[in-house]
């Protein structure tokens, strides 16, 4: 029963079939089958959240999910949203404040910022924290980083209510 | 880490869970929102021959209020308390606790079930049982068996759970009216698992408690419902009757030393804490803030 199970989903947008061993976890499946590189993968325990993405519209980390569970889910990568231009107001920020350094932990704070900015317009610097305080920068971008969320969250303007 | 291999099974009813489980006994893992037994898996701690995933039984979703009971179903995920109107109208406390589990990505997947059955001393859930006085029913091959949260909770990871039943869901009492609840937890970082927390729920005639359940967490092997509560119920509090409470809970508590904190910096801490949730469930800043934290 250690044997391989058919899944099928979606990634950004394109249906996959795939034959997966139980054991493959989500991130390592859109890594290594899919070549999605951008999810990343520190610590495989929940921690840092540099795996996160999308799954059914909804953040998780992919390192503590199987790729069988996600077998009927519509998962959406950091490639998904920057293809879409869904977060391109974000990326930009995120370069005009300095808010990337080494770079690996950024789809990660992408994937929560825009999760943020998604339900609630305006959040407040304590906000933005909170919402991503699941996430470990090791080169220590937070100030930065909260710097770029909260400078879209203001040029958004309350569009996306 | 990665896991080690094992073999998987996709659920499809309480009943083809329960025969999984009763087919395999300890070499079989029940997989809920996999938030505790994925990195448990991955760090390589257990590697459970099978895994049982529980997560398309939608028989275990679901919160509903009938009378005075709200029953939320195992796989009620944290982000569906911490977004419920019944549970914000009827069990406050919840929706106040659940915000200081885990983070969001970690709260979209974690689900109620699988925090009472993983019964982190540390963790917010099983303490909240404990102060709202919850029923737990768990499912078995014979049938149901019901049992109050504070019999629950038996030490470290460790329930009344067997490893062929499957926990279906809680029952909590309505709030009723004068129900007032208190929570706060010390963590070094807000969604990190508690050094010291308290949840209480209250009743409040007037000045005074009419009743009081206090259920500290991360002071022991399991949440506490401490017993110098009733030294503060029906009584006018002054700093006197305080001071006596608080000298009963640093009594009863035995908390362990950890790289976050000493026992005697937990057992200053849950008095501090005593102390907030009086003064503020009484509106009385007479009683002092709690000193330093
Ligand atoms: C980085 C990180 C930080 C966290 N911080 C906190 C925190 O601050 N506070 C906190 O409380 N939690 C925290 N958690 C844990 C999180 O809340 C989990 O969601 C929860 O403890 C387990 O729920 P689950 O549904 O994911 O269960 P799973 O991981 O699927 O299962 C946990 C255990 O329960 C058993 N189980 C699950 N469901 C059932 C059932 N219905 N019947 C019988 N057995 C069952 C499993 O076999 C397993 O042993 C954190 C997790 C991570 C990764
Ligand atoms: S790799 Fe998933 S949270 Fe760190
Ligand atoms: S930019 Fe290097 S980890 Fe965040």
């Amino acid at each position: 029963m250690t044997a391989p199970v058919s899944i099928s989903l979606d990634v950004n947008g394109e249906r996959v079939d795939a034959l997966v061993l139980p054991r493959l976890n989500l991130a390592d499946f859109l890594r290594e089958q899919l070549q999605l590189t951008g999810t990343h993968v520190g610590c495989e325990h929940g921690v840092c959240g540099a795996c996160t993405v999308r799954v059914n519209g909804e953040i998780v980390r992919s390192c503590l999910m199987l790729a069988v569970q996600a077998h009927g889910a519509a998962v959406q990568t950091i490639e998904g949203l920057s293809d879409s231009g869904e977060v391109a107001d974000l990326q930009a920020a995120f370069r005009d404040r300095n808010a990337l350094q080494c770079g690996f932990c950024t789809p990660g704070m992408l994937m929560a910022a825009q999760d943020l900015l998604k339900q609630e317009a305006r959040p407040d610097r304590d906000r933005i924290r909170e919402h991503l305080s699941g996430n470990y920068c090791r080169c220590t971008g937070y100030q930065a980083i909260i710097d770029a969320v909260e400078t879209t969250a203001r040029a958004r303007g309350g569009r996306r209510v | 880490m990665k896991a080690a291999a094992f073999a998987y099974a996709r659920a499809t009813s309480v009943v083809n869970a329960l025969d999984l489980l009763q087919a395999h006994g300890d070499r079989a893992k029940v997989l809920s929102g996999g938030q505790s037994l994925m990195p448990a898996m991955n760090l390589r701690l257990i590697s459970p021959e099978l895994v049982v995933d529980i997560g398309e039984v939608a028989e275990l979703r679901g919160i509903s209020v009938t009378g005075d009971t709200v029953r939320i179903g195992a796989l009620t995920r944290h982000v569906e308390l911490q977004r419920s109107p019944e549970i914000a109208a009827h069990a406050p406390l919840l929706t106040e606790a659940i915000a200081h589990v885990a983070h969001p990505a970690i709260r979209n997947r974690g689900t109620i079930g699988g925090s009472l059955a993983h019964a982190d001393p540390a963790s917010e859930l099983p303490a909240c049982m404990v102060a709202l006085n919850a029923t737990i029913i768990i499912r078995g091959k014979t049938g149901e068996r019901r049992v109050v949260a504070t019999d629950f909770f038996t030490g470290i990871y460790e329930t009344a759970l067997s490893a062929q039943e499957l926990l279906v869901a809680v029952e909590l009492p309505a709030a009723r009216r004068k129900s007032a609840h208190f929570f706060c937890e010390f963590a070094r970082r807000h969604g990190d698992y508690a050094i010291a927390g308290l949840a209480a729920q209250a009743v409040v005639e007037g000045d005074l408690f009419a009743d009081l359940r206090l259920a500290f967490f991360a002071v022991g092997n399991r949440p506490v419902l401490a017993k110098a509560a009733t030294k503060l119920v029906n009584i006018a509090i002054t700093p006197a009757v305080l001071s006596a409470a608080l000298a009963a809970l640093s009594q009863e508590l035995d908390p362990q030393s950890d790289l976050q904190a000493s026992a005697s910096m937990r057992r200053h801490l849950a008095g501090v804490l005593l102390t907030r949730c009086v003064g503020t469930l009484l509106g009385r800043s007479d009683l002092g803030a709690g000193g330093s934290a």
